[in-house]
């Protein structure tokens, strides 16, 4: 009989790094059948694409770190940062960018950082702000119309054909976002004249978008899914939802001059944004009044970044101009201990 | 040239203004002594072991601030001793001087084993830290808890009848080791 | 059902309970072991000390280690037996280390040594009380161990609550659980006496609702005391780790936190292990002193789970052959329960006072920990943690060793629980850091304390060194000018005195013969010049000649007279000195003379060869032989002289005092001529001249007497 000696606790919850991770890709799922189902086969098609890009990226950088490489691979982390790189980029991307993207997000923002837990920024993030700035084009132009208003939606092999060879047959199906949309034509239009176009539903302020609610509503039960099995805590996603809002409600009431809330909120990448992105823990405050101004200040970012900044979405820089100032924050937001009067603020001096 | 002229009268005035806020500050802020062999010497074993070649922690500590001394030559001190040195001056950490002797793994102390001790003084003479008792002609003792394990008594010792040995742990210092940093395998198990 | 209020504390985990398994059969008595180990340090405070030696034969309930200091506990024989050994023995400790034990080997009588309860003991001082369960080595049998007298011992008037900790929140044990079902009666009379002790306004029992069991007993047992004068109430708490952590029910029961580095009795509270309640009540009412325990003992490997009244020192390989344990199965055996309990690596380790557990665990069970991760710094850690503390900044610390930012996030308060631990998905062992971060901490401020001191030590003796230095050197200063200042005294009185050195007087005087004879040959050249001016009829040169030539004899009067003197006082000086000088001075004048006549020698010699060579030199040379013959005869004179004086030093003494009584003599005569003439004259100084006359008159009589002695 050999006996073990170990310090306490003795006894562990089953429950894995890669559990935390395999929960979240499940709780993708809801959305990114909306995805296809309003988008065509292109989301999928790029989750292919920046999914193996990522598996290999990880493995031949493990390989160089001299890492082992499955106990690393199984850890999901890498098809995590896939998969959310992917549903970020607009559908129809070429398959090089998303290839850039996913092997920087992989390669720079994760592994030369020190790799899993150690990157201080978003990667996914990183590798989507990448491609946005390096190639605008594809990027604003990629976007797929709902398939609603396509005769026959879009079929795999088109997808395939704009992806990986031929953009000529592209402007058929692919038209700007509905948020970047109205807030061009904002500016010359009356609510209910940008309305009338054929990428918004009507005139109904509840039936705006065509499809994009849908999406965002899969990433919301997704996220509510997340929340209930203690993923992630509610500090976030709340703070910057109800931050947008107010952003929203006060600055931009007036849906003549302004997008409107509901467009700020089901169109877009806010969902996502919300509760997948900002939510990331590597990178977000993880104290609780730290991710309330975390996700506050997302919040209010996006709101600055879409209404003043030339990017049609700006999750991705919200999340990384705050990504910046999480140690910060969560420096000088520590929970008081227990039987303390104040809580620690900020690290030691040094005498 | 009237505009050259202003500018240089511009920039005079300037570097007067700043000249003098400058040396305002210097006598203003002037820091009293030289805190930062404090500041070293704080951070040294104060062992007073002399392994640095200097005699005691404290003029190594003076020779580190006004000398550029190196700050990889204390021994019983080791590379925290140096990291700490390091960061206090915003250098970078070297590696420690073997020539100076190496770092040991547990602290050490003397143990004068006491019926070989001719009672000739030669080791209290050494002890920098006046932690050996005794009179000519008496048997002479260590008070353990005052030792610092310089090994300064060994070489006088002309019995030879002192040795250096690793501080018990006993129950009282004991304390978990930190986990060890296994690198993960593919098996799951530590290489 | 609760009256009052609950609060929830932060954090918080619900791991699997494992209860039921040992809690199917009563608690079971042991069969006597055969030895009996026990470590003299089971509780928190100074060791106790052997009161018995190897031998000698102890009943049960004798005390065989005596408390040492007031935070210190006595020591019991669970049973009777003889003393077989008192060494080092692998101790209930994390680090399977040794410490030195008490072993009993039993008799199998059990026989009890004279115990006595106090009788009326709600009626009992809380002095006597707390002096009983002093005697008793009763400790905190929750855990950590803490001597019950001190915690009692706490001024009453500051306690308003007591807080029974009854909640048993670790997984696997039941001690407590299965001691409240059978012993609820006992537990409440224990409680009594602690609020006889430290009178708290009302008393709650905490106890995690999955006891419902425990909590019907208590109840029923509280009936029995139908006035229930002690205000007892029995609390169910919601299950939830650690909520029998003392700080988590405190704040459970009472919404108030303990401060940090503070004791629950600063905000008016006392909380006690509902297992030390029972012991008090045994100790109280019968007198038993704490000899034994319940302790649970379960696992997967145990064929049959339950608990135990353990004495003290049993063998944990005995508790598990009572359950049937199949040894081979056992993976990890844990004393504790399995979110803070220890490994053990010995099956003899004791049982000791503060075992409420021992787990005997497959493999299966408790898998061994998976490899450790990246910290994702995913949160849950700060979501679990019942300190509010943050569990992952904690670990960055002390994976770095950086322990001063470790100390400021307040590593101090964590409590070890181990939630932080269990709830991490990259199986980092979260407490191990913090356990060996709080090691390093407490020896780097010992290591600091021992630094500093060296460094006091060091310049002390550097202080030291300076001044025996400095001291070495003044007394070297001073014996300097000590010898110096001898030297000077020295030379001091031989100016007083010329003549105590012999040297000085010879000196001087051939300064002075040497003086004489420059004057008496300054005299002789005058004269051969005047003699030349008159023969040249110089008149003018021969009056300024002779007034040199007075001038010159008068020179060589006083260095005569100089010289007289001289001798004069070279022989009044003491006998032994001046018989020094006597000795001294004829041989130096002998030489004088022998030297003198070697001089005249060579100088004839010269003369000689000069005539024979007819050289222009000799009227020259003539003079220097006369000059030589001169100094000859100058220095045979002054040998003899001295050597007369010699021998006539007593006449000269003689000569000496006729010339005093002569000159006594004239005075006296010069006074009476005065006196005379003032008597003439009438003067008013008449009196005084009178007197003077006396005392002259007196003085010529002195005088003449020394004559009249020395001539005789």
């Amino acid at each position: 009989m050999k006996l073990l000696t170990l310090s306490s606790p003795h006894t562990t919850r089953s429950f894995s790094t890669a559990d935390v991770m395999r929960l979240v890709i499940l709780a993708l799922i809801p959305g990114i059948i909306a995805l296809t189902y309003f988008f065509g086969p292109g989301h999928l098609i790029q989750i292919f694409i920046a999914a193996t890009t990522a598996i290999v990226a990880e493995a031949g950088i493990l390989k160089l770190r001299k890492r082992p490489i499955g106990f690393y691979l199984k850890d999901y982390s890498a098809l995590l940062t896939a998969i959310l790189l992917a549903i970020s980029l607009p559908p129809y991307a070429p398959y090089w960018v998303t290839i850039v993207a996913s092997g920087f997000a992989i390669i720079v923002a994760k592994h030369l950082y020190g790799g899993l837990g150690q990157n201080p920024f978003n990667p996914a993030m990183i590798g989507f702000a990448l491609v946005l700035v390096s190639f605008p084009v594809p990027m604003t132009t990629s976007w797929s119309a709902p398939s609603e208003l396509l005769e026959n939606g879009i079929s795999l092999s088109e997808a395939l054909t704009v992806i990986f060879s031929s953009r000529e047959s592209i402007d058929a199906f692919t038209m700007a976002t509905p948020l970047d949309e109205y807030k061009h034509l904002v500016a010359i239009s009356t609510a209910d004249e940008i309305l009338a176009n054929p990428l918004f539903k009507g005139t109904e302020q509840s039936q705006i978008l065509l499809g994009w609610e849908w999406v965002s509503a899969g990433f919301l039960l997704g996220g509510l899914f997340l929340l209930w099995k203690k993923i992630f805590t509610w500090h976030i996603p709340v703070s910057l939802l109800v931050s947008l809002i107010l952003c929203s409600s006060i600055f931009g009431w007036d849906s003549d001059t302004n997008v409107p809330l509901t467009l700020h909120i089901l169109g877009g990448a806010t969902m996502l944004g919300a509760f997948f992105i900002a939510t990331d823990p590597v990178t977000a405050s993880t104290t609780h009044l730290g991710k309330l101004i975390y996700g506050a200040g997302i919040g209010i970012l996006i709101y600055v970044i879409r209404t003043w900044g030339s990017y049609p979405d700006a999750v991705a820089f919200a999340v990384l101009l705050m990504n910046f100032a999480a140690p910060f924050i969560d420096q000088y937001t520590q929970p008081r201990t227990y039987g303390h009067k104040k809580a620690v603020r900020g690290l030691a001096k040094k005498d | 040239m009237t505009v050259i002229l202003i500018a240089v009268a511009a920039l005079v005035v300037l570097s007067l203004i700043f000249g003098a806020v400058l040396g305002f500050a210097a006598v203003r802020f002037k820091v009293e002594g030289n805190p930062i062999v404090e500041q070293i010497d704080a951070l040294l074993p104060q062992t007073q072991c002399g392994q640095c070649s200097y005699p005691g922690c404290r003029p190594y500590a003076e020779a580190i601030a006004e000398n550029d001394e190196k700050i990889n030559k204390c021994p019983p001190g080791g590379e925290g001793t140096i990291a700490a040195i390091a960061d206090l001056l915003g250098v970078e950490p070297e590696p420690l001087d073997a020539e100076h002797g190496t770092e040991k793994e547990s602290a050490m102390v003397a143990v004068i084993r006491e019926d070989e001790c001719i009672g000739c003084t030669k080791c209290i003479q050494a002890c920098p830290v006046d932690a050996i008792l005794g009179a000519a002609k008496q048997m002479h003792t260590v008070i353990a808890d005052e030792c610092t394990g310089c090994d300064l008594c060994l070489d006088p010792c002309p019995v030879d009848c002192i040795d250096m040995v690793p501080v018990d742990t006993g129950l009282q210092s004991w304390h978990w080791q930190k986990p060890a940093n296994l690198i993960a395998t593919d098996k799951g198990q530590a290489a | 059902m609760n009256l009052i209020t609950l609060h929830e504390f932060k954090g918080g985990i619900h791991p699997p309970e494992n209860k039921e398994q040992s809690t199917s059969l009563p608690i079971s008595t042991m069969k006597l072991p055969e030895k009996l180990v026990l470590p003299i340090a089971q509780h928190i405070g100074a060791q106790s000390k052997p009161v018995v030696n190897v031998g000698d034969s102890v009943l049960k309930g004798e005390i065989i280690a005596q408390a040492q200091g007031f935070v210190s506990a006595n020591l019991h024989a669970p049973s009777s037996g003889t003393i077989t050994a008192i060494e080092d023995r692998v101790i209930a400790h994390p680090s399977g280390m040794s410490d030195i034990c008490i072993e009993i080997t039993l008799d199998g009588k059990d026989t009890w040594t004279e115990i006595q309860g106090i009788d009326n003991y709600l009626e009992a001082d809380a002095s006597e009380l707390i002096a009983k369960i002093q005697a008793s080595g009763i400790t905190g049998l929750g855990g950590a161990g803490f001597p019950t007298h001190v915690k009692a011992s706490v001024d009453e008037s500051k306690i308003d609550t007591l807080i029974i900790n009854a909640a048993e929140c670790e997984p696997y044990i039941t001690a407590d659980d299965m001691l409240m079902r059978e012993h609820a009666n006992a537990v409440i009379k224990g409680i009594e006496i602690i609020e006889r002790i430290v009178k708290p306004k009302h008393c709650l029992i905490g106890v995690e609702d999955n006891k419902p069991q425990a909590i019907a007993a208590l109840n029923e047992a509280l009936k029995n005391f139908t006035d229930n004068t002690f205000n007892i109430q029995v609390v169910a708490i919601p299950t939830k780790y650690p909520s029998g952590g003392e700080k988590q029910l405190i704040e459970i029961l009472s919404g108030k936190e303990v401060p940090a580095g503070g004791l629950p009795s600063d905000i008016g509270i006392l909380c006690q292990n509902v297992g030390t309640c029972f012991a008090i009540y045994k100790a109280i009412s019968k007198g038993e002193p704490l000899i034994s325990r319940i302790t649970t003992v379960t696992g997967e490997a145990c064929r049959q789970p339950q608990n135990f009244e353990v004495l003290l020192g049993t063998p944990v390989k005995d508790l598990l052959s009572a359950t049937h344990t199949q040894l081979e199965q056992v993976n990890r055996l844990i004393m504790g329960g399995p979110m803070m309990g220890f490994t053990l690596e010995d099956t003899n380790t004791p049982v000791v006072k503060s075992t409420n557990c021992i787990i005997a665990s497959s493999k299966q069970e408790l898998p061994d920990p998976a490899m450790e991760q990246a910290c994702i710094r995913c949160g849950m850690c700060t979501e679990a943690c019942p300190a509010q503390l943050l569990p992952q900044q904690l670990y960055w610390f002390s994976k770095s060793s950086n322990l001063e930012q470790a100390t400021a996030h307040n590593i101090a308060d964590c409590i070890e629980c181990g939630a932080c631990a269990y709830v991490c998905p990259s199986n980092i062992p979260l407490v191990q850091y913090y356990r060996h971060t709080k090691g390093e901490i407490k020896q780097a401020n010992a290591d600091k304390l021992k630094s500093d001191r060296a460094k006091e030590r060091f310049e002390a003796r550097l202080a030291r060194q300076e001044r025996e230095a400095a001291e070495k050197e003044a007394k070297r200063k001073a014996r300097a000018e000590a010898a110096a200042k001898k030297q000077a005294e020295k030379k001091a009185t031989e100016a007083i005195a010329p003549a105590t050195s012999a040297d000085a007087p010879a000196a001087d005087l051939e300064l002075l013969q040497k003086k004489l004879d420059a004057a008496q040959s300054a005299v002789k050249k005058a004269k051969e010049k005047i003699a030349a001016a008159e023969e040249a009829g110089d008149s003018d040169k021969v009056a300024l000649l002779k007034g040199a030539l007075a001038k010159s004899q008068e020179k060589m009067k006083e260095a005569a007279k100089a010289i007289a003197e001289a001798k004069k006082a070279a022989k009044a000086a003491p006998a032994t000195t001046g018989a020094a000088a006597v000795e001294m001075t004829p041989e130096r004048m002998q030489n004088k003379v022998d030297l003198a006549e070697s001089r005249l020698a060579t100088a004839k010699k010269r003369l000689e060869e000069a005539q024979a060579n007819n050289s222009e030199q000799v009227d020259a040379l003539n003079t220097a032989v006369e000059k030589q013959q001169a100094r000859v005869a100058e220095a045979k004179q002054a040998l003899a002289e001295f050597l007369k004086q010699e021998s006539a030093a007593p006449s000269v003494d003689l000569d000496a005092l006729k010339q005093k009584v002569l000159a006594a003599q004239t005075r006296v005569d010069k006074a009476q001529e005065r006196l005379d003439m003032a008597k003439q004259q009438e003067l008013d100084t008449v009196s005084a001249l009178q007197t003077g006359l006396e005392k002259q008159q007196s003085k010529l009589k002195e005088a003449q007497d020394a004559l009249a002695e020395a001539s005789k």
